[in-house]
């Protein structure tokens, strides 16, 4: 339902994006991999078109994303960091959002589900982390939407919530919806993902199941061969300051061949 | 748009700043019609704290609203909305309740010494017009800075600021040191030509006008009279206000259509 073309995108002069093409139309879950700044949330923002792409096509429902707007409501959307006005009230805001995109939606299950109902009344910048994660799931999942894009979604949740929202990403992938989840917790994308994107550096390192990846790493579990993968990268492109030991204690040597 | 712009609007009304705002026209007002009950003097002593008041306002609310609701903007630029609407909505939603301010605690006073009864009515309207104007016009420019300056809040409220210092004193203060120093050549057309690039002198001098006491700018008042004191000339200016107008309605637009979020 979403391709992606050769999408580059570079802020300034850091190229964070580097000619991705990608594409999530299977129903099921894929999870979005990558150490911090491979370029995960910028992805999803293109995506989204909350970031322009410098080069490369966005298809979303198989029409052009550039300039749209109309699609979004197709997408439910969590933001990374979950922001909100802080003068209002959560019944407030979830009131207002059903308002602007002046859709009905039903959202009594998502309060019961993450235990909102006595944060109804408070204000948004009273709320701990954690309540603010709901309040923020609860709105990326308010509308039945064909496609579901996640941008850590377990940042801050305690277990309860966190078996819930299992719960609701296993349902929704039964009723054939795409989902995109972005996530550093391994475990939950063993539990979890159908298939493993990787970004590493802008580009797209691996694209499969997350056995496969498990194999062609060679790990005993999943952690282990991001490890291994993230190791042998390192190793292959970086050139690392040497570290010797002489007389006067640690000292730093640049490797300073002519290249 | 309306929707945004509803939101907007009664999240200004919900701030104490603008209520602030309300009674300082309001007191200011009630305590000039103490020292005088002549509408026309009273006009007069507005106008000056209007022609600055209301740009500085506008400014400072402008880059603070931006800052402010920059959650607020987050949560939008998920949902289903063009970027144009959301910014546009809620530039127009401050520029409102700034207005809004402004007429109603300037009117209400005029309204109990009985404007609608007096001659006066009509420089009371140009008044409440150009402040209006440049509530709107500055906001616009202030909310376009603050929106360029996206992450950088210090150096979008110096900007803006700078902006308002640069219309409101250095620019009069330029021309009038260029009016000083040429006064031996007819620089009545260059004066009417500068006066059209600061709003705030613009709309001064229609205010002045309006008033009939252009006499007070000697010989280039009357080069004025002669162009702006009839009805073209007027509508003119307020063209040229209008122009202002459109150009931060038109950059908002735009930044908002390129910008990364």
């Amino acid at each position: 339902m979403i391709s992606v073309t050769h999408l580059s995108k570079s802020f300034s002069r850091l190229e964070v994006l580097k000619d991705i093409s990608v594409d999530f139309t299977r129903p099921g879950i894929t999870a979005v991999l990558g150490p911090n700044g491979s370029g995960k949330t910028t992805l999803i923002k293109c995506l989204l078109g909350m970031v322009i792409p410098d080069q490369g096509d966005i298809q979303a429902f198989g029409q052009p994303v550039k300039g749209q707007w109309t699609y979004r409501s197709q997408i439910g959307y969590l933001p990374q960091i979950a922001r909100f006005p802080d003068n209002l009230r959560v019944k407030e805001l979830i009131a207002m959002i059903k308002d602007i995109r002046g859709t009905a939606a039903d959202e009594a299950p998502l309060i019961e589900a993450f235990g909102l109902e006595t944060y109804l009344d408070k204000k948004l910048g009273h709320l701990s982390g954690g309540t603010k994660q709901k309040v923020n799931l609860l709105l990326a999942l308010l509308y039945d939407t064909p496609v579901i894009i996640m941008d850590e979604p377990t940042a801050g949740l305690d277990p309860i919530a966190l078996i819930r929202l299992k719960d609701i990403i296993q349902r929704e992938k039964k009723r054939g919806k795409v989902i995109l989840i972005t996530t550093h917790i391994i475990s939950l994308v063993e539990e979890i993902a159908d298939e493993v994107v990787f970004l590493l550096e802008g580009r797209i390192h691996f694209r499969g199941t997350p056995e496969q990846l498990r194999m062609q790493y060679a790990g005993a579990n999943l952690e282990e061969a991001i490890a291994n993968l993230l190791l042998n990268e390192n190793q292959a492109t970086a050139v690392h300051p040497k570290l010797t030991q002489n007389h006067n204690g640690i000292a730093l040597h640049k490797n300073l061949k002519p290249c | 748009m309306l929707k945004i712009l509803k939101y907007s609007f009664f999240d200004m009304m919900r701030s104490r700043w603008i209520y602030l705002y309300f009674g300082f026209f309001f007191a200011f007002t009630l305590s000039l019609f103490l020292i005088s009950t002549d509408l026309s003097k009273v006009v007069v002593s507005l106008m000056n704290v209007i022609l600055i008041l209301c740009p500085l306002i506008a400014t400072v609310f402008g880059v603070m609203y931006y800052y402010n609701s920059r959650e607020f903007t987050e949560l939008l630029l998920a949902q289903p909305i063009a970027r144009r609407v959301i910014f546009l909505g809620q530039y127009i939603g401050l520029a409102l309740s700034l207005s809004l301010s402004l007429l109603a605690g300037v009117g209400i006073p005029f309204v109990i010494y009985g404007i609608f009864q007096s001659a006066d009515i009509w420089n009371f309207f140009s008044l409440l017009l150009n402040g209006v104007f440049l509530s709107f016009i500055f906001s616009g420019i202030s909310f376009w800075i603050a929106l360029k300056n996206d992450q950088q809040k210090i150096r979008g409220f110096g900007l803006a600021l700078a902006v308002w210092l640069f219309f409101a004193v250095i620019y009069d203060g330029i021309f009038l040191l260029l009016l000083l120093s040429f006064s031996d050549y007819p620089l009545e057309r260059f004066a009417l030509g500068a006066s059209m690039f600061n709003p705030i002198d613009l709309s001064r001098i229609t205010v002045l006008l309006q008033l009939d006491i252009s006499a007070l700018m000697g010989y280039t008042g009357a080069v004025f009279q002669q162009f702006l004191g009839n009805g073209t000339g007027m509508l003119f200016a307020f063209g040229v206000l209008t122009l202002w107008l459109l150009l931060p309605l038109w950059r908002i637009g735009r930044i908002a259509g390129v910008k990364d979020f």
